[in-house]
């Protein structure tokens, strides 16, 4: 067990040297790409913490843009500072969740996925609609970066070290409660939510707990991904972006906690790869979903240990 | 003493009376017994206790309070709490996880305390009762084995344990020893002796007549979701309702 701890502790120290050195190689848009890339990683990890309870909620996307629009109106119209909107961000997500946990989780499954669906539609109408203070259809723009020493956060490497360091905290946090005593709580109200409640658990409690938590930081990564743009409108958090997000987490496996990373990683750098084949590139794209689907149903997360299993029965072979 | 006592209690689905104006009591350090032939409202009437049915009319008395139509989760932490019909269990996690997952009460803690590590102290102790309780039941050497992989005697010997592990004060067995071959049931009528010994009440719904016979120390005998009889096993036993009711005719 040590060794196991010992060797990825090396394995994340590895890639997190990787990824500083990493921006310096890229060319300018790859650089943005990487940014978006460290958000959406965050997404999905956040959108993990309310899978763990087995509803999957269509509204995680609008959660986020609810972070990235009240972190954008706190500092556009009340000037307040990156440093406080970007926490107050998460509070909303995660206030407006509580609020919402009422009304959804009176229902389960199918209809709790298109509860949420028409809840998230509602909040995103609520934006268009009220143009002050959401700016309608072309949302707002001019959001101003964060102010620190003199590190200008417009450029993209001081802005991705900002991101990689507010990701990497938020990851880790999420990381300890998926492995507290909460963490066991919420796998026991998924698969045997009656034999929890017959040991005094509330499934409601932590089916809202989940979803409250899991809205809180997908707010903070709504909130760092406007600041950097500068603009923020409806159309970033449709139900496109949750579909990418559902993909990204399927696609990498829902059963180990990197699994929804690999996902989020793989596929966006395959879309980014095909850039130079733009005709060619969606088809390209779902032939590779439909492809994972079929020959990877576990996920991503099990092609290092089926890699293991081939690599084992080959050494068997040669002797 | 009277721990629990079930008064007039009735349970309609729409037309259909499944429980209708059933009471009894059952005395603290008791196992009672519910027995009847198929249909006669037993698993409805455990079903009410338990929390998992709102009953349509009558009381449920708890240590001198009514529990009726209080959610699950606050019946099991007053202490009434149930085991499953069918083996309900974590089938992919480990004997100890089970278990602990059953320490809800003790374990419980918030989000600050987890990321912060401020209920460690009370994890420690959750594990430990966790180990006690496995130790009690006997599952020790299988600690660490996955739920699945334990024959059916055993997963039932866990399932005991996982609800022991919220420390009731009394203890709902849905047909413990439904499907058991005559050695697992011999080792389960012990253990519920041994669970009573430690203090907890047992009310238990079983098919197994021997099992049930040898076992109670009292028995409410339900038919048509009615009391056709309550006494000591003796008493039941020589009740000619009790015996039509079981043979047939009436």
């Amino acid at each position: 067990m040590r060794t196991r701890g010992y060797k990825s502790a090396l394995l994340i120290a590895g890639l997190l040297v990787g990824l500083v050195i990493l921006p310096h190689f890229l060319k300018y848009h790859h650089q943005d790409f990487l940014i978006f890339l460290t958000i959406n990683v965050l997404v999905v990890v956040s959108y993990r913490l309310v899978t763990l309870t087995g509803e999957w909620s269509l509204i995680h996307a609008v959660m986020m843009g609810v972070g990235a629009y009240a972190s954008a109106i706190l500092s556009k119209n009340y000037d307040l500072s990156f440093w406080l909107t970007l926490p107050l961000a998460g509070v909303a997500a995660g206030t407006m969740a509580a609020l919402l946990s009422y009304p959804l989780f009176r229902m389960t499954q199918f209809y709790f996925l298109i509860g949420s669906f028409a809840t998230g539609e509602a909040i995103r109408l609520c934006w268009i609609q009220f143009i002050q203070p959401f700016g309608g259809t072309g949302g707002i723009s001019a959001i101003p970066s964060p102010e620190l020493l003199d590190i200008d956060f417009l450029e993209p490497i001081p802005y991705f070290y900002l991101v990689l360091i507010i990701v990497c905290v938020c990851v880790f946090l999420l990381y300890r409660i998926e492995k507290s005593r909460i963490g066991l709580t919420l796998h026991a109200v998924h698969w045997k939510g009656v034999l929890a409640e017959s040991v005094g658990v509330n499934t409601w409690n932590y089916r809202a707990l989940a979803f409250i938590t899991g809205s809180l930081f997908v707010g903070i990564a709504g909130a760092l991904k406007v600041h950097y743009i500068g603009t923020v409108a409806p159309k970033q958090f449709d139900i496109g972006f949750m579909v990418f997000i559902l993909i990204w987490v399927i696609v990498g496996g829902y059963r180990t906690f990197y699994g929804a990373i690999l996902g989020a990683v793989v596929l966006s750098v395959l879309d980014e790869l095909l850039r130079g084949v733009d005709q060619l590139r969606p088809a390209i794209y779902g032939a590779t979903l439909i492809f994972f689907i079929l020959y990877l149903s576990g996920g991503l997360e099990k092609l290092p240990q089926n890699l293991k299993d081939i690599l084992r029965s080959r050494q068997q072979g040669d002797i | 003493m009277t721990i629990l006592e079930v008064k007039n209690l009735s349970m309609q689905f729409g037309g259909l009376i499944a429980v209708n104006d059933v009471s009894f009591a059952v005395n603290e350090g008791d196992i009672h017994g519910l027995i009847g032939p198929n249909g006669a409202g037993k698993s409805t009437t455990f079903k009410v206790i338990a929390g998992f049915l709102v009953p349509t009319g009558g009381d449920i008395i708890f240590r001198n309070e009514s529990i009726r139509g209080r959610k699950p989760h606050r019946i099991a932490k007053r202490g009434v709490v149930r085991t499953f019909q069918e083996t309900t269990l974590f089938q992919e996690l480990t004997v100890f996880e089970n278990v602990l997952i059953g320490v809800h009460k003790e374990a419980k803690t918030d989000v600050f305390s987890a990321l912060l590590g401020l209920d460690r102290s009370r994890q420690i102790r959750a594990s430990n009762t966790a180990n006690e309780v496995i130790e009690f039941i006997g599952l020790s050497e299988r600690k660490d084995q996955l739920a699945v992989e334990l024959p059916l005697g055993y997963q039932r010997v866990l399932a005991v344990a996982v609800a022991l592990a919220s420390k009731p004060n009394l203890l709902l067995m849905d047909e413990p020893f439904a499907g058991m071959n005559p050695e697992e049931t011999r080792h389960m009528m012990g253990l519920t002796r041994m669970v009573r010994e430690s203090g907890v009440t047992i009310v238990l719904v079983e098919h197994n007549m021997k099992a049930v016979m040898g076992l109670c120390d009292r028995l409410t005998v339900l038919n048509f979701g009615t009391v056709l009889d309550d006494g000591t096993p003796e008493q039941v036993r020589n009740n000619p309702d009790v015996i039509q009711a079981y043979l047939g005719g009436g």
